[in-house]
């Protein structure tokens, strides 16, 4: 589990999160959901450490994340995977090396143990046969399938997927929005999702936190959604003709 | 400095470091070899022929050209001039491949996982140019005095005899350890302080382009400054 507690952040420019509280369960698929701009991805940055709360408090389960020194962060780290929006794969490695960079970094496993699990995440991600393309030879969607390959290959405890649908078919959008609930449940991992893709809301989100202007506006999850009263959550959710009249038919 | 810090910390694993290494002395040195080669010997070359036509008096022993050809590229030419000529090749190839892995989160990617990446990407690219460039820069001084004799004698300024006894006249072997001193520090000047461009840009494909000129622009300069420091410590 995932807790923040009055996490605030300010750039010189404009404030970005206000006292946001929000509690992301193990197991489950949590979307933190809201229009481009809102703060979700600086929310979701500063839950894994790439920005600096200006106030507030992150737990990892039990672990205060903030107070931790450099090194018990890297060491925390190890146990966190991240799919980013662009996938973010080291373009100068093939697949199979991208999935094997963080075994060769954080253990010990022999050469062939290291093939053998790049060989299963992938095998996971329906990425199998796939080894010696580089990224530049993937399509879209089977770039964030290997990010997932890599994200995972550790065995993390928490996953983070930053618009993981970003740029892809809604067809496509699905697969990946699938395979992210399936790896959570199979493996008990804390996600985090980061969308404005609706599809995903209400295919995957078992928890769901509406951020507008950089507050927390609204929680709950999928089956909750169409009885939602809060304005600002329904004008974004409903923002569509035909999701005004879902709504209206119930 | 605080960049240069995070560079400067224990490499998480060695054998990761002496691959990265090894790349980036494929990247950075070998594939520099062929622009090197070529502008050493036009240069000793030119340098053969200018000076050939400057001393044109019969008072002046010929050998002087061979004299003047084996100490432009020996104090000058082969370390400052190559290394201002790596700048430029060496420097926006780093800054706009570390920029582009900062744009496209590669480098947040690296942080997630909890890795150095300042470490990771840097040293390999500073250690290979400082253990590298020395070669390229004794490669040079020997393409240079190649290509200075083979036009010198080509043209019929300087004869064979005449140009090895310039060569070999009052030679001061610490020319070379200047030399090589000087490239080893133009190394590290040119891969840190590209790599420090590359790893703070932020923003899309122009601001790349925009650290990859600074790179060059401030490398070459700090190199031109530090010439002269050097110049000043080494040979006074």
């Amino acid at each position: 589990m995932i807790r923040v507690v009055n996490v605030s952040k300010a750039f010189p420019d404009r404030i970005v999160l206000q006292n946001i509280n929000a509690e992301f369960e193990k197991g489950k698929t949590n979307l933190i959901i809201g229009r481009s701009g809102s703060g979700k991805t600086v929310l979701m940055k500063s839950i894994v450490g790439l920005h600096e709360v200006d106030k507030g408090d992150i737990y990892y389960d039990d672990t205060h994340f903030n107070s931790l020194s450099f090194n018990e962060k890297k060491n925390l780290r190890k146990e966190v995977g991240m799919l980013f929006q662009g996938s973010a794969l080291f373009d100068s490695a093939t697949v199979e090396e991208n999935v094997v960079y963080p075994l060769d970094m954080f253990t010990n496993q022999t050469r062939t143990e290291k093939i053998e699990r790049a060989n299963f995440c992938l095998r996971r991600v329906d990425m199998e046969n796939s080894n010696n393309l580089y990224p530049s030879e993937l399509s879209g969607g089977m770039k964030k399938r290997v990010a997932i390959a890599r994200a995972i290959a550790l065995n993390p405890r928490y996953l983070f997927c930053d618009e993981p649908n970003s740029g892809l078919d809604p067809i496509t959008s699905i697969l990946i929005d699938e395979l992210i609930k399936e790896i959570t449940e199979e493996y008990g991992i804390t996600t985090i999702v980061n969308t404005h893709d609706m599809n995903s809301v209400m295919g995957i989100g078992d928890k769901i936190i509406f951020i507008h202007e950089g507050k927390k506006w609204w929680e709950g999850t999928k089956e909750e959604v169409l009885h939602s009263e809060n304005k600002e959550f329904n004008d974004f959710v409903f923002a569509s003709k035909l999701a005004k009249q879902i709504k209206l038919g119930g | 400095m605080l960049f240069m810090l995070k560079v400067f910390k224990r490499p998480e694993k060695g054998w990761i470091f002496y691959r990265e290494m090894v790349k980036e002395i494929e990247k950075l040195g070998l594939n520099s070899i062929g622009i090197v080669a070529i502008i050493s010997a036009f240069t000793g070359a030119v340098i053969t022929i200018q000076t050939a036509y400057n001393i044109e008096n019969p008072f002046l022993p010929t050998y002087l050209i061979g004299v003047t050809a084996r100490d432009t590229i020996l104090l000058e030419f082969s370390s400052t001039i190559v290394a201002l000529i790596l700048a430029g090749k060496v420097g926006s190839n780093i800054a706009s491949e570390i920029g582009t892995m900062r744009v496209t989160e590669q480098i947040d990617a690296l942080e997630i996982m909890g890795v150095n990446s300042a470490n990771y990407l840097v040293l390999p690219k500073i250690v290979a140019a400082m253990l590298f460039n020395p070669l390229l820069c004794i490669m040079s001084i020997a393409v240079g005095i190649t290509g200075g004799w083979a036009v010198g004698v080509f043209t019929g300024v300087i004869s064979t005899q005449d140009y090895l006894d310039g060569i070999l006249y009052i030679f001061i072997p610490y020319y070379i350890t200047y030399a090589i001193i000087k490239t080893i520090a133009f190394a590290f000047i040119i891969t840190s302080v590209s790599s420090f461009y590359g790893y703070y840009v932020s923003g899309g494909s122009l601001e790349v382009g925009q650290s990859s000129t600074k790179a060059v622009v401030y490398s070459s300069v700090i190199v031109l400054l530090f010439n002269l420091i050097l110049t000043q410590l080494l040979l006074s």
